[in-house]
């Protein structure tokens, strides 16, 4: 006889779903995906569960204001933890949809570099975005040096890719086009700046791809998708550590580099795990724990002296590279992110 | 459910039967469409009404009224020329700096983004810049703050913003926006792209639908041929991808279609190519990919179709001395046009809502009207815009499911035509 | 037969073996690749393992993500057949005025685009309270999977002989027994291989998932899009692997029944 068992199967189910809302959610913080959130996972989420015995459960996203304030839409959010761009975290925190942390219970402004303090978010990882390509194509021959090179489809035939979006393209684009790095931002300022920076890509777009989540780009240089791409930076040098692959990063081409915070979103039900969770994140000894694994550079100023030098050659702000690198410029991308992004759509949907 | 039995005390009159049975039958219908209204409760609740809630969407307007009520008062009283008098100015700038306190000068921020990408950081700024007491000269004090108050098309985009209802979306949704006299006009280049989306779901759709009929007709007319043990063996592989997930289909393809995957590989070793084709995140792929999920759809209505044909009318035209062409022509392919327009529709239909598959083995020039409605409910917000494209889209899709209704007949869709 | 006809005949089983195999290929791919021992996508696979099967087991999201496939599933068929099914007696059992337009509103969510569904229940759910979580997802692909119930139900009943019925009735069983005993055994086949549908349906479902779960509530094709968008590794292609062999076995079920169904006839699939 079938009934009764299905009969017992559906009130089942139905309690299971019935029960579902009423139980808090667990805590759950949201990254960047891929080998970067591996290595979080690793010296962060689990640790930290283990300590608190609270469960940790995990999202990834590519960022974007937009997902923020969906988000907040109506209820509670999905998400307690997430790790933004900076002018995400501006945006978000004049928006009111990002709550004020608790300075305290993370040691005090002081403990951090000016650049990863705000209202509503800590700085975790100074990162960046950089040129890489895969090595091993280009024995016996010049490797890409330049983002010259990435717009040079001639000497350098074959595709690129970049990630989907105006920032870091808009720079690249100019970077390229010969501006030098401290006049990047001034050149973008102008309307004529912002058409020129279209216009270089527009000449290379017929072999672009574009990628969204940090994973991709070692995915499309080790399935020889592209033969270059722009790249977090992290992600290159962990291909080569874990996958025994060969990418190389041409850090003197110029690369943009900036702070990622992470912040709790206002509506998350569970803001006191989610503080306690970050807290755990930015303490020195925790941080210190992430630039041999992925080589970001630590925010806390107590985690600096941490990182030996041969971890430190492979992060942006190594005194080799750091004089290639620009700052993201948070206060125009705040401004312009959206209003960008929507001619970006239109012109790369076209 | 008892069967009501007419009284058999006296022999009725024919007329009393007959009204009898009309009264039996229309509780018999009663009864029988009381037994559909549970699913069809439940379907206005989950499914049609949500969808009816959308379309309201694409059309509200309450966010100013909402976070700034006076100013919305103020700005319908105002006649739209040039800019507004103070009063209105000075009710507006005293509202956004106590919204922006409120933390709920974003939503009229985004609002007026909507209308003007540029204006959400604009007034986002000009509400933390503004004083806590409405100041005395309201339209100085903010044209101080930015140049922009100064010009008269912000102010008629607030005033906009203060109406009831809007047509802001559906027009932007047709590449059309309201000039500065009210007149709807077509929107400037550069912002203007959804009509070629909306071409561009066509084109892929049409190009999918007859990809898929090129390749399932002969297929079809094999399997009707064959006895039907082997069709049904050799059906088993038009039905296993049909029943395999949607997402294990799509990573299949970006596997077999990569630069250094096993096509590629192959054309190379047969010296058929030098070099890698480009086969995935671009158009090529997003075609073969949906040609490949819709396919069953195709095949199967023209299957059952060509099993119906008795095998004698073609062999008739033959013995007539027709040759096996004309045979075919003139007697066998007539007969299988209701399968062709039954397949060739629903292929139609189902394509031009995918979404899934060209996310992911697509390009950024590859994406359909489907994308567009993801993309701005999940990553920018502006629900009037998601609900106005996906009215276009509705509309299409009903058109098409009406002519369905009437080519095909509805009792015929679906579960293998 | 001439010449031309045997050449015909020919491009006709090569054309046929040609579509067949471009519908099986897909599938066939990813099946050896998963048995790599190797990292690496490609063909020829350097040797065989149970690597990428060990990380499948190993790993907790995918197995949160079967639990919340199937409870969805398992939850949303039970709604979608129970009312399906009522419908489809309702449809059978009279004509009357606007039976077709009732007809074409019950079997709409098989053709209403998914996107439009996920976004107008993401809007409307979300004011409602049950915006994220599984309960919101469960009754859209209720409504999503009913259709085919009715679809499969519905072709069952058309040969279904009601004076079967009648006569049970006529016997004097009172009318909860003549369904029981005589309408329901009758109709199991297309009811069960509706819920087959409805269960694939909801099982494979992804955009509405994509708009109304959150990182817990996360679905297998959720999961697996998230992996194929990110990391295209080889445990993804185990994942699809045990897939595949789950719609071998769903197939077979269907088949089997449609074959145990067929003296009734009419249900096509």
């Amino acid at each position: 006889m079938i009934k009764p068992l299905s009969l017992g199967f559906a009130a089942a189910t139905l309690g299971f779903l019935l029960a579902g809302p009423v139980q808090a959610r667990d805590l759950t913080v949201t990254s960047w995906g891929g080998a970067y959130q591996d290595a979080q996972r690793e010296i962060y989420f689990e640790p930290f569960a283990e300590k608190t015995g609270d469960k940790v459960v995990e999202d990834s996203w590519n960022g974007g204001i937009g997902v923020l304030r969906a988000k907040n839409e109506g209820g509670e959010s999905a998400w307690d933890v997430v790790q933004v761009e900076a002018d995400e975290l501006v945006q978000g925190c004049e928006e009111g949809i990002l709550e004020p942390l608790d300075w305290q219970e993370l040691g005090g402004e002081d403990a951090y570099l000016d650049t990863a303090v705000n209202e509503c978010g800590v700085g975790t990882i100074v990162w960046a975005t950089v040129l890489a390509y895969d090595a091993a194509k280009f024995e016996g021959k010049e490797a890409p040096s330049s983002w010259a090179d990435f717009f040079d489809t001639k000497t350098f035939p074959g595709k690129r890719a970049l990630r989907k979006g105006p920032r870091q393209s808009f720079e690249f684009a100019l970077m390229a086009d010969g501006v030098p790095l401290e006049k990047v931002y001034e050149v973008l300022q102008t309307k004529e700046g912002v058409e020129r920076a279209f216009k270089k890509l527009d000449s290379i777009k017929d072999d672009l791809i574009w990628w969204e989540a940090g994973a991709q780009p070692p995915q499309l240089l080790a399935s020889g998708e592209v033969v270059m791409t722009s790249a977090y930076n992290g992600r290159i040098t962990a291909a080569n550590q874990e996958e025994g692959r060969d990418f190389g990063i041409a850090w003197d081409a110029g690369f943009v580099y900036q702070i990622d915070s992470l912040v709790i979103p206002s509506n998350s039900p569970n803001k006191k795990e989610a503080m306690d969770l970050i807290a755990f994140m930015v303490a020195p000894e925790n941080q210190a724990k992430m630039p041999p694994k992925i080589p970001y550079g630590p925010t806390n100023k107590a985690a600096l002296d941490q990182v030996p030098p041969e971890v430190s050659k492979n992060t942006p702000t190594d005194e080799a590279n750091l004089p290639h690198g620009l700052f993201f410029d948070r206060d125009y991308w705040v401004d312009h992110t959206e209003a960008m992004t929507e001619r970006f759509n239109a012109w790369a949907s076209q | 459910m008892s069967e009501t039995v007419a009284p058999l005390a006296a022999p009725p009159s024919s007329g009393a039967i007959r009204r009898a049975k009309r009264r039996s039958d229309r509780a018999r219908a009663w009864r029988a469409f009381g037994l559909t209204l549970p699913l069809l409760g439940f379907l206005l609740v989950f499914f049609l009404l949500p969808i009816a809630d959308m379309l309201r969407l694409a059309v509200a307007n309450d966010e100013l009224a909402r976070a700034m009520p006076a100013a919305a008062t103020a700005l319908r009283g105002w006649d739209g020329e040039g800019l507004p008098p103070e009063e209105v100015a000075r009710t507006l700038a005293g509202e956004m700096r106590a919204a922006y306190e409120a933390r709920t000068l974003a939503d009229v921020a985004k609002r007026l983004n909507n209308d003007n990408p540029g204006y959400r950081s604009m007034l986002m700024a000009t509400g933390r810049k503004l004083p806590d007491a409405p100041p005395d000269d309201a339209l100085g004090a903010l044209a101080a703050i930015d140049d922009a108050w100064n010009n008269p098309a912000l102010w008629q985009a607030f005033r906009r913003a203060a109406a009831p209802w809007t047509d802001l979306y559906v027009l932007q949704s047709l590449d059309l926006e309201r000039g500065p006299d009210g007149a709807i006009q077509a929107r400037p280049e550069g912002q203007a792209v959804y009509r070629i989306i909306l071409w561009r779901t066509f084109e892929i759709s049409l190009l999918v639908t007859l990809a898929c009929l090129v390749l399932a007709y002969p297929l079809a007319y094999k399997l009707a041929h064959l006895d039907e043990g082997t069709a049904n063996l050799l059906m088993i592989l038009v039905l296993l991808p049909f029943w395999t997930s949607l997402l294990v289909r799509s990573a299949a393809w970006i596997v077999l279609l990569q630069r250094e995957g096993p096509i590629n590989g192959f054309l190379q070793s047969i010296g058929l190519i030098d070099a890698p084709l480009a086969l995935v995140f671009n158009r090529t792929g997003v075609l073969i990919a949906m040609t490949h999920v819709l396919l069953p759809f195709m095949v199967l209505p023209l299957y059952a179709v060509m099993r119906g044909i008795p095998k004698s009318h073609v062999r008739a035209a033959l013995s007539l001395g027709s040759t096996p062409f004309t045979a075919f022509r003139r007697v066998f392919l007539p007969q299988t046009l209701p399968g062709i327009g039954a397949g060739a529709l629903l292929v139609f239909i189902l394509a031009i809502g995918y979404y899934i598959t060209p996310a992911l083995v697509g390009g950024a020039d590859d994406q359909m009207l489907a994308y567009f409605v993801a993309f701005f409910t999940l990553q920018t917000v502006n629900w009037g815009m998601a609900a106005a494209l996906a009215s276009v889209l509705l509309v299409a899709v009903t058109a098409l499911y009406f002519l369905y209704a009437r080519v095909v007949g509805i009792d015929r869709i679906g579960v293998g035509g | 037969m001439t010449g031309g006809g045997r050449i015909g005949g020919f491009l006709l089983w090569a054309w046929t073996a040609l579509v067949l195999a471009f519908l099986i290929l897909p599938l066939l791919v990813v099946v050896p690749i998963s048995f790599s021992s190797g990292a690496f996508l490609t063909f020829p696979i350097p040797g065989l393992s149970l690597r990428w099967y060990a990380t499948l087991w190993n790993e907790a999201v995918w197995w949160r993500a079967t639990a919340n496939s199937l409870v969805v599933g398992t939850a949303a068929t039970l709604i979608a057949t129970l009312l399906g099914t009522l419908a489809a007696l309702g449809l059978a059992r009279a004509s009357f005025r606007g039976k077709g337009l009732l007809t074409a509103v019950l079997i709409s969510p098989m053709i209403v685009p998914l996107i439009i569904v996920a976004a107008g229940t993401y809007f409307f759910f979300l004011r409602l309270g049950i915006g994220s979580g599984l309960v919101g997802l469960t009754l859209a692909h209720a409504a999503l999977g009913a259709p085919f119930v009715l679809v499969t139900v519905g072709a069952t009943l058309k040969s279904f002989d009601a004076n079967l019925a009648r006569a049970a009735a006529g016997l004097g069983a009172p009318p909860a027994t003549v369904l029981r005993r005589v309408t329901v055994p009758l109709i199991a086949p297309g009811m069960v291989s509706g819920a087959l549908f409805a269960f694939i349906t909801s099982f494979d479902e992804l955009v509405v998932a994509l708009f109304l779960t959150g990182p817990s509530e996360r679905t297998l094709p959720r999961q697996m899009f998230d992996g194929i968008r990110e990391n295209l590794s080889p445990t993804l292609l185990a994942a699809a692997t045990i897939l595949v062999l789950l719609s071998v076995v769903l197939l077979s079920l269907a088949e089997w029944l449609r074959r145990r169904g067929l003296k009734n006839r009419g249900i096509r699939a």
